[in-house]
């Protein structure tokens, strides 16, 4: 089989030994650096928040002191019921960033394993799969989620698999591109030739040759999930109350913005921070890994 | 050309019966048998006779298959089901509130190309300038921000600062009060069209960008053509490909309704009726909308390609299969 020379070249073999590391190039980049540490903050208060770490129970309710203005008692004030903002906030962080995650790994592994698997094996195959992600894609993306979530009933893992249906396509699609050019390409007609399976060459010689493109949808597809998650919890059909979200504390201070501000500047802030850092990570990742488009940004 | 419109347009059916298919076996797993899902709690008073007239009623004692071959027969000849909920076919209630989704998403498409363009356009001139971050500053707030946000917060700065509650009273049709009816919808379309104008701010300048370092620009510009002849003549007509498709999309999106900003400002369109019909537990309206929106949305998406190979006749669609 002859290779074709005219495809996009994806590079074989990085010498890892003369170039910085993928890290140390992100953290060279601005707006990946920016990502990088606000994600990181947001890690820290999610795991501070599923340690129970927080300044007052989330759930509890201080009756007495009700709608609080943020003080040193309560840094960032209290809500219609006395339950502190601060320590919702955190756990509100524990869930989103909980559903994001596990939402973004089912997809991601999902999707990736569909795509590639499509684009490998090729022919009639690949044709019916990519049609059946088609109908997928038929969908708006959120009215896809909602019509999970009619199916499966509200809640925070049910919240999980209705993001995760509607990523794994797109998965597959970003995943199937790079296989389609890399499986024609010398060294894996090669393997091939001293005998390797079918299974081996997709996982050790394939796939990671398919990476770049991935990570950095992975990086908006969390920040989108973030996004869906508030979305749905804003709705009443995410996050379940009593369990604290930053979309059901927007979708609760409607109403009573206008005397107690901070219930809706501090979750607003949290959802466009976190959306924010990934989608600056995600523009960082893109800069490092795939320089071809630098130059336009 | 003709030949590349035929098969895109055969290729649309299959995903059609595909969308069919999802919709209507989605709505089967939801737990519980349908007569309780129709009637509510009212149906602990039927007795069995009257639950088995129901069943062969509404065909659900015959094969899941065959139900869905009847099904689609109806959707075909423009029946959607009957809602019990709202006593009316639903069709009908989706034709009534289609109009207000059509007109939100059309205001708030202009204000997005006109917000978006235009930042997009001075930022990629100024390219590096400070105007320039401030336009990329935008846009990534304007990325950042889910439209819920920012239509609480607009809702929270009229009624503080202005004095105004845009979400209260009754909705008022275009025909009825044709200032009352842009005053009630200007504030969802702005709310949408900020969101939406930060991803047209970044097409647009990057396309722009790219446009600005061909060389037929240098040639104009050598040509001693005024800078804003160049830009606006021969620049921008030519960046405008990638900002049409995007248009073009965002356009399915909005006639789908968008669910939280019509709920977050009271407006009855196809968005809210969704969502109603999903915590009302209205299962025949919920397959109804969902496969009206999903149908638009691909016929949206079908349009938007064959403008796409009209406007750009670089592009060879013979070639490509």
């Amino acid at each position: 089989m002859p290779a074709k020379n005219d495809l996009p070249t994806v590079k074989t073999k990085p010498d890892f030994s003369k170039e910085p590391s993928v890290l140390r190039r992100l953290l060279r980049n601005r707006s990946g650096t920016v990502g990088l540490v606000i994600i990181i903050f947001y890690v820290c208060l999610a795991l501070l928040g599923a340690l129970g770490q927080t300044p007052y129970s989330p759930i509890e309710q201080h009756r007495i002191d009700r709608l609080q203005a943020p003080s040193s008692t309560y840094r960032l004030g209290t809500d219609l019921f006395g339950r502190d903002m601060l320590s919702r906030i955190m756990k509100g962080a524990t869930n989103s960033l909980y559903v994001a995650f596990a939402s973004v790994a089912i997809s991601g592994l999902l999707g990736t394993l569909i795509g590639s698997a499509s684009a490998y094996i090729g022919g009639q195959f690949d044709n019916i799969v990519m049609r059946l992600m088609d109908i997928f894609f038929a969908f708006p993306a959120i009215l896809l989620a909602l019509l999970i979530v009619v199916v499966l009933g509200r809640g925070l893992d049910k919240t999980i698999i209705a993001i995760a249906v509607v990523y794994t396509p797109i998965f597959a699609r970003v995943a199937r591109g790079p296989v389609l050019s890399v499986k024609e390409m010398e060294f894996v007609t090669s393997a091939r030739c001293v005998g390797m399976s079918d299974f081996r060459i997709l996982f050790r010689h394939v796939m990671p040759n398919t990476l770049a493109p991935l990570i950095v949808q992975i990086s908006l597809a969390l920040s989108w999930s973030l996004l869906t998650e508030a979305g749905l919890s804003f709705l009443g059909l995410g996050t379940q109350p009593p369990e604290p979200s930053w979309g059901v504390m927007l979708s609760d201070s409607q109403g009573i913005s206008e005397i107690a501000p901070w219930l809706m500047i501090y979750p607003g802030l949290a959802i466009m921070m976190g959306v924010l850092g990934f989608n600056l990570l995600g523009d960082g990742l893109r800069d490092v890994l795939d320089p071809r488009l630098k130059r336009l940004r | 050309m003709l030949r590349y419109l035929i098969q895109r347009f055969i290729a649309v059916i299959p995903i059609l019966i595909g969308v069919s298919l999802l919709v209507f076996f989605a709505i089967r797993l939801v737990p519980g048998d349908a007569i309780t899902t129709m009637l509510g709690t009212e149906a602990g008073m039927l007795t069995d006779t009257q639950r088995a007239a129901l069943e062969r009623y509404f065909g659900l004692d015959k094969p899941a298959g065959v139900q869905y071959v009847n099904w689609l027969g109806d959707v075909v000849q423009g029946d959607l089901g009957y809602s019990v909920r709202h006593g009316k076919p639903v069709l009908d209630l989706i034709l009534d509130r289609f109009p207000v989704t059509v007109e939100l998403a059309i205001m708030s498409l202009v204000i997005a190309l006109v917000i978006g363009i235009s930042i997009g356009t001075l930022s990629a001139v100024m390219h590096n300038s400070l105007i320039d971050l401030g336009g990329r500053l935008f846009a990534l707030i304007g990325l950042a921000a889910p439209n819920f946000l920012i239509g609480t917060l607009l809702i929270y700065v009229l009624s503080v600062y202005f004095g105004i509650l845009p979400n209260a009273g009754n909705y008022v049709e275009l025909n009825e009060d044709p200032v009352e009816n842009f005053n009630q919808l200007i504030f969802p379309a702005l709310t949408l069209g900020f969101s939406f104008s930060a991803s047209v701010m970044r097409t647009t300048r990057s396309a722009m960008l790219e446009v600005l370092g061909e060389d037929y620009v240098r040639t104009a510009h050598s040509k001693g053509l005024r800078p804003r002849t160049v830009i606006f003549r021969h620049a921008l007509r030519n960046a405008m490909i990638p900002v049409v498709t995007l248009a073009g999309v965002e356009l399915g999106y909005l006639l789908g309704g968008s669910v939280i900003v019509e709920n977050i400002f009271a407006l009855p369109g196809l968005g809210r009726l969704t969502l109603n019909a999903i915590s009302q537990r209205d299962y025949a309206l919920i397959q109804g909308a969902t496969l009206f929106i999903a149908i638009n949305f691909v016929i949206i998406n079908l349009l938007v390609d064959m403008i796409y190979a009209v406007l750009d006749p670089r592009i060879s669609y013979a070639s490509k299969k």
